[in-house]
């Protein structure tokens, strides 16, 4: 590593056009955002940037309060959802045969690619009224139904499709469907470094499989674990598509309320402060594992 | 039958124990068969999509016959390759920068380098509705400018995804080739064209595909930054993902998932081609 100032038109060649970028394409327009979350709207389009924190006051209302409380609930639903499912998943990758490995690794990968609207489009047909979900459900009903009627029982009442969308319940398994890589593959580089030894150590002194994961596997993979808890439940509390799309009326998410503030309801300093909000709380997420990440470094 | 192999299972074959199976193959089913669906019905020759009716081309061809769907996916390219271009130089340059240099504010660069990948998308979105807003950035130029406000914000998200990934690259670079390039009277230029370039090319080509990938992607970033005149791709078939499901809306989808998942496969095999002769 060099000093730069013993290689000075090197590193402005370098360093110019990044740097310039950033500065104006990033930080200025939030730099630009965080200041109309101190304004208020005079006009249509004009905002006096007064200094006021009227908007932040507003945010604690609990009709918002109450949003960014049911975000936090969802995402972390989602999160130990994605958890629960992904944790055997990443365990059986870690110890399929090696041919199988990365076979395994693309097949979770491969949705991950595939873009999040077609995704959760792929979603919306199969669970809809007329969708695949419905059919089938209402086909095992009608054959219960006739099983019923063969043995001289009264039939079931006529099959009523279920509404599986526009509720929390579709926002809930939208959001685990498009996360559930996220949380795989950071438990598996977990899982794959850990030293296979000890597992095999505590199940020869006679623990159940069980207690070995829950004992051992879980406490040594707690690195991993804990960055694809971070890693998923930070952009599922950002989330904004699966909720506009799959959501009803009832399951909006922050990010929801923010667009309403720049798009229709057109109270940008509003929608600053709120996004400001979710932005500080997707930091301290990422410092906090950034601090952990430290000390568990500077302890080795 | 695979399942019921002659060698006993050992007690750390979790892979091949039913249960285990039985979850993996339930959470891929769960993954893909949505997927599946959409493809395979884009295919079917109804269009109450449900029951199939038969094989047929005919909404690729309604696709392609939509001039709307058309404009948007020349646009969603023609962005995807301008973001792509800026993003390998940008990118570039700063992952050397990162590499060589020590200086001044180095953690504070690498910090704001990582933002664009860690803000919530919806953040980044408003925040270039109201810069471009608050520049009255034009939004009637003629055809390739008018894709400018979108083409920059794409830039910014993906640039840094590009040095994450040259860098990386980097990291398994043996110093002493550079020097020893100019120790024989190359000058800077020339040790960074012939010796460095050529080291980080496989990770500037797989940081390219990235970049192309999430360009072509984006959704939320770009549903704030488009007018109605700069639809792109994702936008458009949003749009009408809000109006109904249509096989014509599974035929353009599934186009653009056939298109990543090509993009994915050139990029999985020249990183281990790169592998092979590294």
């Amino acid at each position: 590593m060099q000093d730069w100032n013993r290689q000075k038109p090197a590193f402005l060649a370098l360093a110019t056009a990044p740097v310039l970028w950033l500065l104006a394409f990033f930080i200025l327009p939030l730099g630009i955002v965080w200041l109309y979350s101190f304004g208020r709207n005079v006009g249509l389009t004009d905002i006096d940037i007064s200094g006021t924190f009227a908007n932040y006051a507003r945010a604690l209302e609990p009709l918002y309060l109450e949003i960014f409380g049911k975000s936090v609930a969802v995402a972390a639903l989602t999160t130990l959802l994605c958890l629960v499912i992904g944790f055997p998943v990443a365990l059986a990758i870690t110890f399929a045969q090696p041919k199988w490995r990365p076979w395994l690794l693309l097949a979770v990968m491969l949705p991950f690619w595939t873009n999040l609207l077609i995704r959760t489009y792929a979603l919306i047909t199969v669970l809809r009224t007329q969708g695949y979900v419905n059919k089938s459900l209402g086909f095992l009903w009608d054959q219960a139904s006739s099983v019923k009627a063969f043995l001289g029982l009264a039939p079931l009442p006529t099959w009523e499709p279920l509404e599986l969308l526009y509720n929390n319940f579709a926002v809930i398994l939208g959001l685990v469907y498009v996360h559930l890589p996220f949380m795989v593959l950071p438990l598996y580089a977990a899982l794959d470094r850990m030293d296979k030894s000890l597992i095999e150590a505590s199940l020869d002194l006679g623990a159940g499989h069980l207690r070995t994961i829950t004992r051992i596997v879980a406490p040594l993979a707690a690195p991993g674990i804990i960055s694809g808890v971070i890693i998923t439940f930070v952009p599922a509390l950002g989330a904004y598509l699966t909720p506009d799309l799959m959501g009803g009326p009832d399951s909006q998410m922050i990010a929801n309320v923010i667009e309403r503030q720049f798009k229709r309801a057109n109270d940008w300093p509003f929608g600053a402060a709120l996004s400001f909000l979710l932005m500080y709380a997707t930091f301290m997420l990422i410092a906090l594992q950034a601090l952990r990440t430290r000390k568990i470094e500077a302890r080795q | 039958m695979t399942l019921f192999k002659r060698t006993p299972i050992a007690p750390l074959d979790y892979t091949r124990r039913l249960w285990m199976r039985a979850w993996v193959g339930a959470t891929l089913f769960f993954l893909y068969a949505p997927l599946l669906v959409l493809i395979a019905f884009s295919f079917n020759d109804s269009s109450r999509n449900i029951v199939w009716r038969g094989f047929t081309f005919k909404y690729y061809g309604k696709v392609f016959e939509n001039d709307a769907l058309v404009t948007a996916l020349g646009n969603s390219l023609t962005i995807a390759f301008l973001a792509t271009l800026f993003s390998i130089v940008l990118g570039t340059l700063a992952a050397v920068l990162l590499w060589r240099f020590r200086f001044p504010l180095k953690a504070g660069l690498e910090g704001v380098m990582s933002l664009p990948i860690v803000v919530p998308e919806i953040c980044m979105g408003v925040a270039m509705l109201v810069f471009f807003a608050r520049l009255d950035w034009p939004s009637d130029l003629p055809w390739p400018l008018n894709l400018s406000a979108i083409t920059i914000a794409h830039i910014t998200f993906c640039f840094p995804f590009v040095t994450m990934v040259v860098r990386a690259r980097l990291a398994g670079f043996n110093k002493e080739q550079e020097e020893a390039a100019k120790d024989l009277g190359a000058s800077d230029w020339q040790a960074f064209r012939d010796v460095l370039l050529p080291h980080m090319k496989p990770g500037i080509i797989a940081g390219a595909l990235l970049a192309f990938t999430l360009s072509l992607d984006d959704f939320v970033i770009t549903f704030f930054t488009s007018g109605p005149n700069t639809i792109t791709f994702p936008v458009k078939v949003y749009s009408m993902v809000r109006f109904s499901v249509t096989p014509e809306v599974n035929a353009a989808s599934a186009l653009l998932i056939f298109l990543t998942i090509l993009l994915t496969t050139v990029a999985l095999k020249l990183q281990d081609f790169s592998k092979a002769t590294a």
